[in-house]
């Protein structure tokens, strides 16, 4: 039930000059999620400013929408997102737009930094935004809790991924999961890997569309998130955030697997 | 702001090693090999015949071992290792002893994934491993070392060529290494294989280039030390005589005992006459019945040495806090002069990712023939840098947290992997060798010029991949027991070199991992107090292992004598600390798995 016609669809990032584009014909909501200091000094033209403390604060759907309608966001904008943190906290708010129900939401495929260092616009303007309204159609289908991978994890067809650094994952790690560090999934240049890439990579590990895929990452499903955006741009169309991840996992005290026998921490030079 | 990587300037690497299509066939065959349709043992011979070595407890991770022949090492390479180890591994990478790369705790499916990154660079793990011709070793000093007759570098890389992927060596009876050298002082050649030392003849005027050859020596379980070959050994007949060696050790190996395949057993069986004679015979024929004439290809266009342009004066001062000890003890002055070779002191060869890449940009600043060399104990040696470009260099440095001193002191102890990652080991070497390199820092025991030719070396378990045979003070792992408490131990050797007079360590006592410090610092002490005044450490325990010492030390049983209350095991209840290793908090137990004999 491998839906391979669905590769195209699945649209998760917007490159710097269609973004350029969009933002010259006024078509696009751009969300810049660094930190307030940083967006005053200068962010992306048009840019709004929703850093992540703020939405991690309460990231309750009754809230979002709030933040969301608050920043002239409504059903049909096409929002386009960007930090300056590899992709990983556009993610989690992308993701979380499209929790609450809003599917036109890509990642800027650049860091902030990148877009500088190419000699992109950057304006310290804050734009007049107009209140927008937005409904709460609530997308479940994209979000693990932990009582989710108690009965997911009983099932064949599921796979789970933890996207923290490879000794962290050796540590601990939520029994039965597959270690794909997110800095697998970036390249120099872009936050994610070209589609063909990201596909030949996953498709080593045996990671395929046929499965129901859930990511995992520290504590707020940031890593995760980006892994999320990684594998839906490889065509994975069932893919879940855990997005509450290892920390509550932990202290919820549920099992924990780790690498036994080995002192693969002494091999680190940190 | 200006870029931060100039590749245009870079100095291209001058030979590709790598084979892109052995990537796929290498993803291909994990796929193979996890659907049960390619059996274990096969898999296990391609794993290591591409460079990927198992992990301790685990099927599902490899360590790739990145070649570098000579040890020569390019910017952009290092970048891209830098950037592997991030994605794919732990974030840090090891230089090994023999001037390998390793990336540890790679998931096997993606260790194909590592040699596409390898193929952009030019780099390859090819025969990194498995029973083959392992990664030709030159001397990091080959070129610069006032020492030497001549540069053997070009015939490293030479001979690195002939045999990578040479169908002759790809089913040895077992593991096969080539050691170059610079000089007597700062080699291994009787301490390998195939050992080979520059040295010139004058022929009727003319200056004929060739080599000493050491043949059948080598470090493991039983360690032998190599024989002369000849006298001279004529450049032209430096393949045909490798060749030579190849062909009888292929033909007359033991390929069933796993313990007893390396040469040096071979050797040692039939008699190093006997085995010469083979050699030179065997030379003969191969010289004799050469359809074509085979030459080895050698490269002696002189290296391009370019002092990059700087417009700065940063950092001239030399009063830098810790610059004069630093480089006292990592800095060697170069037959050019003006120009110095750095080395890089690193924590039992542990370097992070980030300091890799900034180690790329100060080799490409610093370095005036444009790239690097790993050396022979586990660090990194960058050539060609103006001596007044040092301070500077220094200040760099610094800033990334690779600047500590004593790289070619006793402070800083070879420890392999150990438990960190090795199946065979039986303690974690690793982390003792750093904790012994933070001990001898922190009491400024790399200054101490009586310590400067000693060496401490420190393997997890008898297979001296860690060299504890060649080291001044030598240990190996194993496990000892107080009733039924088990705690990590270390058998001592003292005595072992790797110069001109190499000999092996002689066996002194066992040691408990928690008190090897105290017994280090006790045996510095004791020299202190009977040293002669022109004594080095090293020259004092020559002198006692080889028995004319004159002074109350007179022997390795006077010395254990002194030692020994050292090493009495408190109970459990009294001190629970020794009876777990570095590293661990629970209580010490041997375990290992099937070896694969890493290096």
């Amino acid at each position: 039930m491998c839906c391979l016609s669905q590769d195209s669809k699945i649209k998760t990032t917007t490159d710097a000059d269609s973004l350029r584009s969009a933002i010259r014909d006024r078509s696009v909501r751009v969300i810049d999620v660094r930190r307030e200091d940083d967006y005053k000094q200068g962010h992306i033209p048009t840019a709004v400013n929703i850093p992540l403390a703020t939405l991690l604060a309460d990231d309750s759907p009754e809230t979002v929408l709030k933040l969301v309608s608050s920043v002239g966001i409504d059903d049909e904008t096409d929002v386009v997102v960007y930090d300056d943190t590899f992709g990983a906290l556009a993610s989690r708010i992308a993701w979380t737009l499209e929790y609450i129900g809003h599917s036109n939401v890509t990642l800027l495929d650049i860091t902030y930094g990148k877009w500088k260092s190419l000699g992109l616009e950057n304006d310290a303007k804050i734009p007049d935004v107009q209140r927008a309204e937005h409904s709460l159609k609530l997308t479940p289908n994209i979000m693990a809790t932990h009582t989710h991978l108690d009965h997911a994890m009983e099932k064949n067809n599921v796979m789970l991924l933890d996207n923290r650094e490879r000794l962290n994952f050796l540590e601990q790690h939520i029994p039965g999961a597959i270690s794909l560090p997110y800095r697998m999934l970036a390249t120099p240049d872009k936050i994610l890997r070209p589609q063909q890439d990201m596909k030949r990579l996953l498709e080593n590990r045996g990671i395929s569309g046929d499965s129901e895929i859930i990511t995992y990452c520290g504590s707020v499903g940031t890593l995760s998130g980006l892994a999320y955006y990684a594998l839906r741009s490889a065509g994975m169309y069932d893919v879940k955030l855990y997005v509450r991840s290892f920390r509550e996992w932990k202290n919820l005290k549920k099992p924990i697997a780790k690498q036994e026998d080995a002192n693969y921490w002494d091999l680190s030079a940190e | 702001m200006h870029p931060s990587h100039t590749y245009s300037s870079d100095t291209p690497p001058k030979i590709d090693w790598s084979n892109a299509e052995e990537a796929e066939n290498f993803a291909h065959t994990v796929k193979l090999y996890r659907q049960g349709r390619y059996d274990a043992d096969s898999f296990r011979r391609f794993r290591l015949q591409h460079g990927a070595y198992g992990t301790r407890m685990t099927s599902d991770y490899a360590m790739v071992r990145i070649k570098l022949p000579a040890g020569e090492v390019y910017p952009n390479q290092l970048e891209k290792i830098a950037q592997i180890s991030e994605q794919f591994s732990i974030g840090s990478a090891h230089v090994s002893t023999r001037e390998n790369i390793q990336l540890h705790w790679v998931v096997l499916e993606d260790v194909s994934e590592v040699f596409h990154g390898l193929v952009e660079v030019g780099l390859t793990s090819r025969e990194a491993c498995g029973n083959s011709v392992r990664n030709v070793m030159c001397s990091p000093l080959s070129g610069v070392c006032p020492a030497e007759e001549f540069d053997s570098t070009p015939y490293a890389l030479a001979t690195a060529r002939f045999f990578l992927r040479n169908p002759m060596v790809q089913n040895l009876p077992r593991k096969f290494k080539f050691n170059f050298t610079c000089c007597e002082k700062h080699g291994m050649a009787r301490m390998v294989d195939v050992g080979l030392v520059p040295k010139t003849l004058d022929v009727n005027g003319t200056i004929q280039k060739g080599f000493k050859i050491f043949l059948g020596g080598g470090l493991g379980n039983k360690s032998y030390v190599g024989n002369q070959l000849e006298d001279f050994t004529p450049q032209e007949d430096l393949l045909y005589t490798s060749i030579a060696v190849l062909r009888i050790f292929d033909r007359l190996g033991d390929r069933k005992n796993l313990a007893r395949n390396r040469m040096r057993y071979l050797v040692n069986d039939m008699g190093w006459e006997k085995f010469q004679n083979l050699v030179l015979k065997e030379r003969a024929i191969v010289k004799a019945t050469q359809s074509v004439i085979t030459r080895l290809d050698v490269d002696l266009t002189p290296a391009s040495i370019k002092r990059s342009v700087r417009i700065s004066n940063e950092g001239q001062s030399g009063t830098l806090n810790g610059y004069a000890r630093w480089l006292n003890t990592n800095t060697v002055p170069q037959k050019q002069s003006g120009f110095s070779t750095v080395f890089i002191t690193l924590e039992a060869g542990d370097i992070t990712a980030t300091q890799l890449a900034s180690l790329a940009g100060m080799i490409r600043d610093f370095s005036c023939e444009g790239r690097a060399r790993t050396g022979f104990n586990q660090n990194i040696a960058i050539r060609y840098v103006p001596n007044d470009d040092l301070p500077h260099l220094y200040s760099k440095l610094l800033t990334v947290g690779l600047a500590k001193s004593g790289a070619l002191s006793m402070a800083s102890p070879i420890g392999c992997s150990g438990t960190t990652s090795c199946n065979l080991a039986l303690t974690n070497s690793h982390r003792l060798a750093k904790e012994i390199h933070r001990k001898f820092l922190e009491m400024n025991l790399d200054e101490d010029e009586d310590l400067y030719d000693s060496s401490i070396k420190i393997s997890g378990c008898p297979n001296s991949c860690g060299q504890h045979g060649i080291g001044t003070i030598g240990f190996f792992g194993g496990g000892a027991r107080v009733g039924k408490d088990m705690y990590p131990n270390y058998q001592m050797s003292l005595g072992g070199r790797s110069d001109g007079d190499t000999m092996l360590g002689v066996t002194c006592m066992r040691v408990p991992a928690k008190r090897v410090i105290s017994v280090i610092l006790k045996i510095i002490e004791v020299f202190k107090q009977n040293k002669h005044s022109d004594d080095t450490l090293k020259s004092w325990i020559h002198r006692i292992v080889t028995n004319h010492e004159d002074s109350n030390v007179k022997s390795v049983a006077d010395l254990k004598k002194i030692l020994e209350p050292l090493t009495t095991p408190p109970t459990m209840e009294d001190d629970p600390d020794f009876y777990s290793d570095y590293g661990s908090d629970g209580s010490y137990h041997t375990k290992t798995g099937k070896g694969e004999c890493a290096a």
